[in-house]
Formats: C-alpha cells, structure tokens, sequence
C-alpha cells in the first residue's frame, strides 16, 4: 500500500449473475481526503461501496481498506471504519444517549470514554435538551446529524457516506458538511457519495460513475476545466448522458 | 463480553419499552390460561337423541328413562314417526335417532336378543361418535340390568358377560383440565420464544439497522446470543407466571416437582429461540416471518399432541411428530404434571431436546450472513 493512501481499489468488480454492477474500477484515497463519490440511481456506487466496507463479497479484483485486504481482513476493516447508510439507522425507540452509548459500547469504548465523549458531541450538535429524547422525535436533519456524529464517535480512521442528506433541507445540508469539514481536519477520511452537485464542489476529489465504471476522477476544478463546464452540474450531465442503465 | 453487555441492555430496553409487546407478552398468556382451558373442553353434553318408540312396551319406556337419566341426553320423543324424527335431524335439532322396533319386549324376552336402529348426525364428528358411544354404553348397561333381573340362577350355558371397569391412572378423575392447561402453557412459551425472536430480527432488517451492525466488529456469535438470551429470560418468565396460574387457578401442580419443568423448558426454549433465528434468517419482511411462523405453529400444534393423541395418528403422522419439538413438550408437561416423573425419568426427552436445540441454533448462525 502506498504512503499516505487509505483506500485502495484495483480492478474491483462485482457481478449479479450476468449483470455486471461494478466493473473493474480502480482508484486510491488519501488519508484526511474528502473523496466524493457520484454517479446516476443505478450506476453501481452504493454496490461499490458495500464492497469496501466488507456487506458485500467482491466477484474479483483487489482493495484495501486501512491496510486490510477486503477478502480475508474484512473484520479488522470494521475496526477502523465508521458507515452511515442510505436508510436511517440508528434506533429509533431508544433515546439519543441510548443510541450514542449503544453504538459506542459495541465498538469497544470505555465507559469513561463514552461519558466524556458524549457530552462534548451533545454540545456540538446543539442536543443537550434532546438527551433524553426518543429518537424518533427528532427532525429529519437532526437525525442525520446525529447519525453522523454516531458513525465518527468511535474516531475511526475512515468514514463511508452513502447519501447522507438526501431529503435534508439546505441549511441543514450547509451544517452537516461542516461537520464532515471538521472530521476531516481530525485526519478521518471521508468517502461519500451524493446526488447533490454543489455537494460535490465541496469535495477535495470526485469519481463519478456511469454504468459501473469509473469515467472520471479528479479534483473539481481540474473536472470542470476538462469538461469546459460551468460547474460540477455540467460535468456530470455531460458523462451521464452517455449512460446505457435505465433508473 | 462487554461488547454483548451492551446488546442486552439495548435489547431489553426495547423490550420494555414498546408497550404492546409487553402486553402481549404478559397478559395474553393470563388470559388464555384463564379461559382456554374452560373453553376446550372434551366432554359432549346435552346431546339431542330423538326417539322413535315402535313398541311402546314398559322395556322400552324403561331404557329410555335410563337414557334420559344419564345427564348426557335431552331426549326428544316423536312417538312411531321415523320420518319425524328425521327431520330433527335434517334442521340440526338432533344428533342421534333411536329406533325401537315394534315387538322390542316380546322379542327380547323370547329370544334373550332383539336389535335397536341409531341414526347419527354426523356433520359434528365429535358431538356423533362420542354420543353413540355414550349411547351404546347405555343400551348395554340395560342389557346387563335385564340380564341380572331374568336369570336367577345360572342357566347351563349363559352367555359369559365380561364387564371391563377402568380406573384411570394418573388423573383419576380424568379432569381435562389437567392435561389441557400443561399444554396450553407449551404453546405460549413456544409462540414467544419463536415468533418474538423471529420478529425482532426481521424488524432490525426492514429498518436497516442490521447492517449497521454488520459494520461493526461484533461477532456473529455475539449478534446471536444478544438476541436469544432476552427473549430466553421472557420465555422462562412467561412459563413461570404460567405455572402460578395453573397453580393458583388449577391447583394444578407439577407431580414430579417444579425442577424437571424448568430444566426442560431452558433447553427447550433454547431449541424454539433456534427455529426463530432460523426464519428470521431465511425472511426480510415482519410479514414473511409471521406467515412462515405461523404455518410451522399450525403444523406444530395440530401434530403435537394437544388436541389429538399420536398414538392414534397414521404411521406416517406419528413418524412427522418426532421432528416436532412441540410434541415432546407436551408429553414431558404430562410425565412431569400428571405422573410424577422426575429429570432421570424425562433423560431421552432432554437428550432429544439439546439435540434440537444444537441443530437448529447452529444451522441459524451458518445462515445469518454479514456479507454477502
């Protein structure tokens, strides 16, 4: 593994029977990078992502995650990876504290740990008052900010994404980059992906996938020089376009 | 271990907070135990004979005294109209037609014999067949009587009457409820510990927080016995108030002592948690599991001894039951309860029972998958 690289990928495919969801893509992130990770409904990056956090076998090819091979090691990748997924997933019948100190204890953390930490992140996410709360209660965007926090708690060293402000409002959105902003200042690596193109801009690299290949990766600006575009917006719809999957 | 600490405390906290659960949990098997078992009852009562006297004899108003005198009957006389009585039978307002021939007394006393006409409804196969067979015992009990008050002295050849009398061991008073209530409670236990456990698994996967669990780094075993040890401890709760209102309700007590039961039920609750992994495992919806639940419960009750004897199932049925945990709950509650058999006495039944409980738990873990 090269220096510096938390994520690498080579030649990752994954096949459903006769349908090729992933194929052969290749790529490496660096540690404290935000990486983004775009592409159309369909375009194989959720399956791509499965893969590297060790839900879904690949059909060949090689990654690494955090030095770990993701067909032997995918265990100790879980050590070191933090994941918030398209779906809500924290409980919604327990309280955020509950949720907190769940997640947390399962990871391993001490309880002097999940006490201290606890306090600081409440404070962070303005939640103080909410503490005792049952999930459920909480708005949309607080949940996934919540979530969020709850997927960094443990300080692993990279934290996958997967569409995490789908039906957030835009102030909410602003907030909840910030606090990505803030996890990558801490040297955690974040790998996401999103629908949102002014999301991407705010991105240190971008991927974007089209039909299971990676056609494009690069800097946003470097991106939007390529593709003589405006913005990130043009970029995408000028390689999408191409695209054969139907949503 | 800590890490399965925390599991259980997460688990337990939503045990005990959704409400409607709980409730199930606790007053179901209260309300069940409670009325059931009054409510199933075997014994056929005021079973509607209708009568067609041909002979009008002072034997024939005799046997008819008898039957009515027997508490079982309510009997309807329709004086020598076959067809009237018939058509009791056609509206549902009998159940069984006696027919006394004309010349019953004459040819009884002349020939020692005479025959009787039953005509049964059957479209209540219960109600007909233990009628008929209360019935036959009746005319029978005539028969003997008549005998007795004809034959003063032996003749030289009398026909040799063998009569059985049966004392029933175990349960003399051949109270249902005895049996009815020990297996009423099986079937709660089995229900919460299959369908709850199964249930809950299949909600973490509609949710999706499954795979935010299979993210981390707990083991599948962990996963597992998080999930099992709460609904064992609900399981044994729910068996233990089952007992005290058998107990309180009932006075039913276990013959063989409280230590055989609970001994089997730990690791037959072990088994049942097993088989609701299993399907939880093999379905991704609360629907699935619930419809897959409830047709294994079906086949579980039906062929498990409750409500029909396996002895008297066809070969192969009998053959069925063996894979059936159910039934070997049933018939330990009845070693334990009734005969007083104690944990040397139930040993194969424990034996079967880890065996169950060793497959099913491991085939579950095989299938629970964190990766795909």
């Amino acid at each position: 593994m090269q220096e510096g690289n938390v994520i690498e990928v080579e030649d990752l495919t994954k096949r459903f029977g006769d349908f090729t969801a992933v194929d052969k893509i290749s790529f490496a992130v660096k540690q404290g990078e935000i990486f983004g990770f775009l592409g159309a409904n369909g375009a194989g990056k959720t399956t791509a992502m499965r893969m590297l956090i060790g839900l879904s076998k690949p059909s060949s090819g090689e990654a690494k995650v955090a030095g770990f091979d993701v067909y032997r090691e995918n265990e100790q990748i879980k050590n070191n990876i933090g994941y918030m997924s398209q779906k809500f997933s924290l409980y919604e019948d327990l309280t955020v504290k509950e949720n907190i100190r769940f997640y947390a204890g399962i990871y391993g953390k001490s309880d002097q740990f999940i006490k201290e930490k606890t306090s600081i992140i409440l404070k962070q996410l303005h939640m103080e008052e909410q503490a005792n709360n049952l999930v459920v209660s909480l708005p949309l965007g607080w949940k996934q900010k919540l979530a969020f926090s709850v997927a960094v708690f443990h300080e692993p060293r990279i934290v996958f994404l997967d569409e995490p402000t789908g039906g957030v409002d835009p102030v909410t959105r602003r907030e909840f980059w910030q606090m990505i902003y803030k996890a990558a200042d801490k040297g955690i690596t974040v790998f996401v992906t999103t629908h949102y193109m002014d999301e991407a801009e705010y991105c240190h690299r971008v991927s974007i996938m089209v039909d299971g290949r990676i056609e494009a990766l690069d800097n946003p600006a470097a991106l939007k020089k390529r593709f003589n575009a405006r913005n990130m917006e043009e970029v995408f719809l000028k390689l999408a376009r191409g695209a054969k999957r139907a949503e | 271990m800590r890490k399965l600490k925390f599991l259980l405390q997460k688990e337990f906290r939503q045990i005990f907070r959704n409400r409607s659960i709980l409730r199930i949990i606790f007053v179901m098997p209260v309300i069940q135990l409670l009325v059931l078992p009054l409510a199933a009852d075997y014994e056929v009562r005021d079973i509607h004979v209708a009568v067609v006297d041909h002979d009008h004899s002072a034997w024939s108003q005799k046997l008819v005294n008898k039957i009515d005198a027997s508490g079982y009957f309510q009997v309807l006389q329709y004086g020598n109209s076959f067809e009237r009585a018939m058509a009791q039978i056609e509206n549902d307002r009998a159940d069984l037609i006696l027919e006394i021939p004309a010349g019953f007394e004459k040819t009884v006393i002349k020939e020692d014999k005479a025959s009787l006409f039953m005509a049964v409804n059957a479209i209540n196969g219960v109600k007909a067949n233990l009628g008929a067979a209360y019935l036959q015992q009746i005319i029978r009990d005539f028969n003997g009587e008549r005998r007795a008050e004809w034959i003063v002295y032996p003749r030289f050849d009398p026909e040799k009457i063998i009569t059985v009398t049966s004392s029933n061991w175990y349960n003399p008073n051949m109270n249902y409820k005895f049996f009815m209530v020990p297996g009423i409670l099986v079937i709660l236990v089995t229900m919460v510990g299959s369908f709850l456990a199964a249930m809950n698994i299949v909600k973490e996967k509609e949710i999706g927080t499954i795979e935010q669990i299979n993210v981390t780094p707990i083991k599948k075993y962990q996963f597992i016995l998080g999930k099992l040890i709460p609904f064992w401890v609900l399981g044994m709760l729910v068996l233990s108030i089952g007992l005290l209102i058998a107990r309180l309700a009932y006075h039913i007590q276990p013959a063989g002592g409280l230590l055989p039961v609970f001994v089997f039920s730990a690791i037959y609750l072990l088994a049942i948690l097993g088989l609701g992994l299993l399907v939880s495992t093999f379905t991704s919806s609360q629907q699935q599991a619930i419809l897959l639940s409830f047709f294994l419960m079906m086949i579980f009750i039906l062929l498990g001894g409750l409500y029909t004897s396996i002895e008297s199932m066809p070969e192969w049925a009998r053959w069925l039951t063996k894979f059936n945990p159910v039934s070997y709950f049933i018939e330990v509650m009845r070693l334990v309860v009734l005969k007083g058999s104690g944990l040397k006495d139930i040993g194969p039944h424990l034996l079967i029972m880890s065996v169950f409980a060793v497959v099913l738990n491991s085939w579950a873990v095989i299938s629970y998958r964190k990766r795909h």
